[in-house]
């Protein structure tokens, strides 16, 4: 799993069916530190993640299988599967 | 999950049999501002897209089982179009 942010969302009609009824975000990978790195991604949101938020983001096909219950293996693989409400590093503890 | 652009079409006469009937696009990947990522791909086409079209695209092994009742020799899948994208200013 990684760190990101979620960035804005996509409006998207036709698209493979197993993204039918799914909230369909844009997420950014950022450093624990909270700073932006390369690599947008198109995400899944599980947990009603909004923009803005901090969240994990998972990228594995067989465990995004698991989390929609879909009965066999779809082409989907990237979900938010939680909003982070604090992150603790032995370097922001330094700067405290 | 990424997005890309689709840049333009590849013919293949002689291909694997199993990719008979998909298109392939040439696809380059992009950020939310449209800044390419890496370099440009082909792509198998599973939504009907067109040249010039905004996409979202899967990669590895899932990108092998868009269609329920086969598998394809694919590791670029392009799975939707984007009508909108909504950006929150950061």
């Amino acid at each position: 799993m990684i760190l990101c942010k979620v960035i804005g969302s996509i409006v998207s009609t036709i698209k493979h069916d197993s993204y039918r009824n799914k909230k369909i975000m844009l997420v950014r990978p950022i450093s624990p530190d909270g700073k932006f790195k390369s690599g947008t991604m198109v995400a899944i949101d599980t947990v009603r993640a909004g923009e803005g938020d901090t969240v994990l983001v998972m990228s594995e096909g067989r465990s995004a299988m698991e989390i929609l219950n879909f009965k066999q293996r779809e082409p989907l693989r990237s979900l938010i599967i939680g909003v982070v409400d604090r992150i603790d590093t032995i370097s922001s503890q330094h700067k405290k | 999950m990424k997005l890309g652009r689709i840049q333009g079409k590849v013919w293949a006469t002689i291909k694997d049999p199993k990719l008979n009937n998909c298109t392939l696009y040439i696809l380059q990947p992009v950020d939310e501002n449209e800044n390419p990522i890496g370099m440009a791909q082909v792509a198998v086409d599973t939504v009907s897209s067109r040249e010039g079209d905004l996409v979202y695209w899967v990669g590895g092994a899932e990108a092998t089982l868009p269609f329920p009742d086969r598998q394809i020799p694919s590791d670029v899948t392009i799975v939707g179009l984007v009508d909108r994208l909504d950006l929150k200013k950061l």
